[in-house]
């Protein structure tokens, strides 16, 4: 009975259908479609940007079993880069020309992208690879870093809180019938999307993708091959530490006042994410991350006292029904 | 060559300079032992208890720590979570029930059971798994408990925290000893009251709870966590249930983790998010673990005594720094005294990389575990 239960639930699309399950108990409550569908795709666009954050952490751990806490260092040095490069741009954020408009924010996310990148391969370099395979100094030295980029932010940006002015172009909502969309959750929605796809297409269509599954699968097989993993480890460093900044460059424009409290708040979310998803694969990473996104928003309108410790709930759930999350790459 | 070591009386060189650290260390400790019994009437002034009442309370927050990731190699995030559950738990107490023994006794009680249930609750679920995971979810439960804290603000006083008298004998006022003029009797020209009272009801029973400690590191229990902590499957083949034993140890660190909590609230006679919970406390007792060395209890004491001098005393050195650089573009900046973490990061990551053990384990000739 229970095998052939679960039979059924694997063909119709197995853990994929959690977020939708979500959604479907979130209307139930909501009871009002048009508010259901506001904080739906609050949820997705808010999902797509922690998948950003996320989809690194996860990949770099799988491939090197390396865990870094200073990961949402990235995100926050990401968001405060965009807001200094929009406020830089003022005149072409606020501009009535579209055009201007795109290529501010995009200014933006591109010097936040390159930044992260940079920084990855930096820190890869200096803080991480003397401690490979020792977790316990890993998970400390990390920690020590993220307060050292911390404190930076801080002498840099100073404590007080930053406002990010957001493009004309992505400001207020489509309004469809008694149901209003904020543009910008639909850009975010679309650029993770992007980024998701293409990440896809990288991990299963190229040789250099194969290479990285093989070796978050196995990495001695793939390095008694012949291939230097530790190579590749630092390109998927440099782009796991770049899709992070850009998160946070897309979170900053999204809460449009970031304070240095930003990586902190996101580093809980990311973590709950990966955990959710499984270690080492990014179909994990979005699916973990459409669920808290989803569950955030639909419980902040519902139970507003319980929004963070509702995604708490959550992992325990998911950890006691699945120990190694949803979709994990790499079990044990 | 061997003959050096088996000849009687010949000691190596390298054992030799063992020994001179190791008692190195135990006479740090004893200093840092001896100066925190006599404290109300070595450091009289008001400033300098409040130092050393945090020093004891965080010895044994630190060594209960230590239990966990120098003993065990667990990482936890979630250490705050207990130490502010105890102090909450006596908090809620005290102002509830009115300043009382019996206050501080329920509250505290509470307080320890919550942290035990929770502490069991985390260590089934999510000791099994791998040590990042573990890692992370305490991470994320610490958070949630934060959040509590500061949202539940009728029962916790939320952001503000919450002050509240403590028993009677503990107040200033309160004469210990009686003199023969009525007033407190005074020795070597400290008033004998309840001031002082108050700072040796904190420190005895962290004496104590650092003895117990001592003892359960030295006890079969504490063999078997090392040996968890050096081969995992080793251990398991053996025969010891390692989660199991991680799960208790997690729990009695746990308990005395929120033990500490009731101190610091009675100490304090004020809890709030900032000075139990906050995320910044956890990062004192993983820099004071580290610092000191982990895997050993005097490790503790001596990072705790050097961490909290230091946030005392590198603040006025980082001011005077900042003042003498005032021209130069960003080094004023981060020679300000709010930005001492920043120093204290990078010290830490550099003793991570090269003094893995600690400046106990160093001096004690422990090599870093891996």
């Amino acid at each position: 009975m229970m095998k052939t239960l679960s039979a059924t639930f694997e063909r119709f699309g197995g853990v994929m259908l959690l977020p939708v399950a979500l959604a479907l108990i979130a209307f139930l409550l909501i009871g009002r479609p048009s508010t259901w569908v506001t904080l739906t795709v609050a949820g997705l666009a808010m999902g797509m940007m922690i998948f950003l954050m996320a989809s690194g952490l996860s990949l770099i751990f799988g491939l090197m079993d390396v865990l870094n806490f200073g990961h949402s260092a990235f995100v926050s040095f990401g968001a405060f880069i965009a807001a200094s490069v929009l406020a830089f741009l003022g005149a072409w954020v606020s501009g009535g020309s579209a055009v201007l408009n795109i290529a501010a924010l995009m200014a933006a996310i591109a010097a936040a992208t390159a930044f992260g990148a940079l920084a990855g391969w930096a820190f890869e370099r200096v803080i991480v690879k003397p401690v490979y395979k020792d977790h316990l100094r890993q998970i400390l030295i990390t920690m020590g870093a993220l307060i050292v980029a911390d404190e930076i932010i801080l002498t840099l940006w100073g404590g007080a809180p930053i406002p990010v002015p957001r493009p004309a172009v992505l400001t207020g909502s489509i309004v469809v019938g008694d149901v209003s969309i904020e543009i910008y959750r639909i850009f975010a929605f679309l650029l993770g999307l992007c980024v998701y796809v293409a990440m896809h297409f990288a991990l299963n269509r190229t040789r250099i993708g194969l290479l990285v599954r093989a070796g978050v699968e196995n990495r001695e097989m793939v390095e008694a091959l012949g291939f230097r993993i530790d190579r590749l480890f630092i390109a998927v460093f440099m782009a796991g530490s770049a899709l992070a900044a850009m998160g946070g460059a897309m979170w900053a424009g999204y809460q449009s006042l970031i304070t240095t409290a930003i990586g902190a708040e996101m580093m809980i979310l990311v973590f709950i994410v990966v955990i959710i998803g499984g270690l080492g694969s990014i179909e994990g990473s979005l699916l973990g991350a459409i669920l808290v996104g989803l569950m955030a928003n639909y419980v902040a309108f519902l139970f507003p006292k319980m929004s963070l410790a509702s995604n708490m709930i959550l992992m325990m759930a998911i950890l006691l029904w699945r120990p190694f999350g949803l979709k994990p790459a790499v079990k044990g | 060559m061997a003959n050096a070591a088996i000849l009687p009386g010949a000691v190596p060189a390298v054992s030799r300079r063992r020994q001179a650290g190791r008692f190195l260390v135990y006479a740090v400790v004893l200093a840092i032992g001896l100066a925190l019994a006599f404290a109300p009437f070595l450091f009289p002034d008001v400033r300098a208890q409040e130092v050393a009442a945090r020093i004891c309370v965080f010895v044994v927050l630190v060594a209960s720590y230590d239990l966990l990731i120098g003993y065990t190699g667990i990482v936890s995030f979630a250490h705050t979570m207990f130490f502010g559950l105890g102090a909450y738990g006596a908090a809620i107490a005290l102002k509830a029930m009115g300043p009382g023994f019996d206050a501080i006794f329920f509250g505290g009680a509470l307080g320890v059971l919550a942290a035990i249930v929770l502490a069991v609750l985390i260590g089934l679920l999510s000791l099994r798994v791998k040590a990042i995971f573990f890692a992370m979810v305490t991470l994320a439960a610490a958070s949630v408990m934060m959040v509590l804290a500061s949202q539940l603000s009728a029962i916790t006083g939320g952001e503000d925290g919450m002050t509240f008298s403590v028993p009677r004998p503990f107040s200033p006022a309160q004469p210990l000893v009686t003199g023969e003029d009525g007033k407190a009797l005074r020795l070597f020209g400290v008033a004998l009251n309840g001031r002082v009272a108050h700072y040796y009801f904190v420190f005895v029973s962290s004496f104590l709870l650092f003895l117990v400690m001592m003892r359960i590191v030295a006890s079969p229990l504490g063999t078997v966590l090392q040996a968890i902590r050096e081969n995992e499957m080793r251990a398991e083949a053996i025969g010891y249930r390692v989660v199991a034993y991680r799960t208790a140890i997690f729990c009695i660190a746990a308990v005395i983790a929120a033990l500490a909590g009731i101190l610091r609230a009675v100490w304090l006679k004020y809890t709030g998010p900032d000075v139990v919970l906050s995320f910044d406390i956890m990062l004192d007792i993983l820099l004071m673990v580290v610092i000191g060395g982990m895997g050993t209890l005097y490790g503790a004491v001596i990072g705790v005594a050097v961490m909290t001098l230091a946030q005392y005393y590198l603040k006025d050195v980082m001011a005077a720094g900042a003042a003498a650089t005032a021209d130069l573009p960003l080094l004023p900046d981060l020679l300000n005294p709010d930005r001492w973490l920043f120093w204290l990061g990078l010290v830490f990551i550099l003793l991570v990389y090269f003094f893995p053990a600690g400046i106990a384990g160093t001096l004690m000739g422990k090599g870093g575990h891996k």
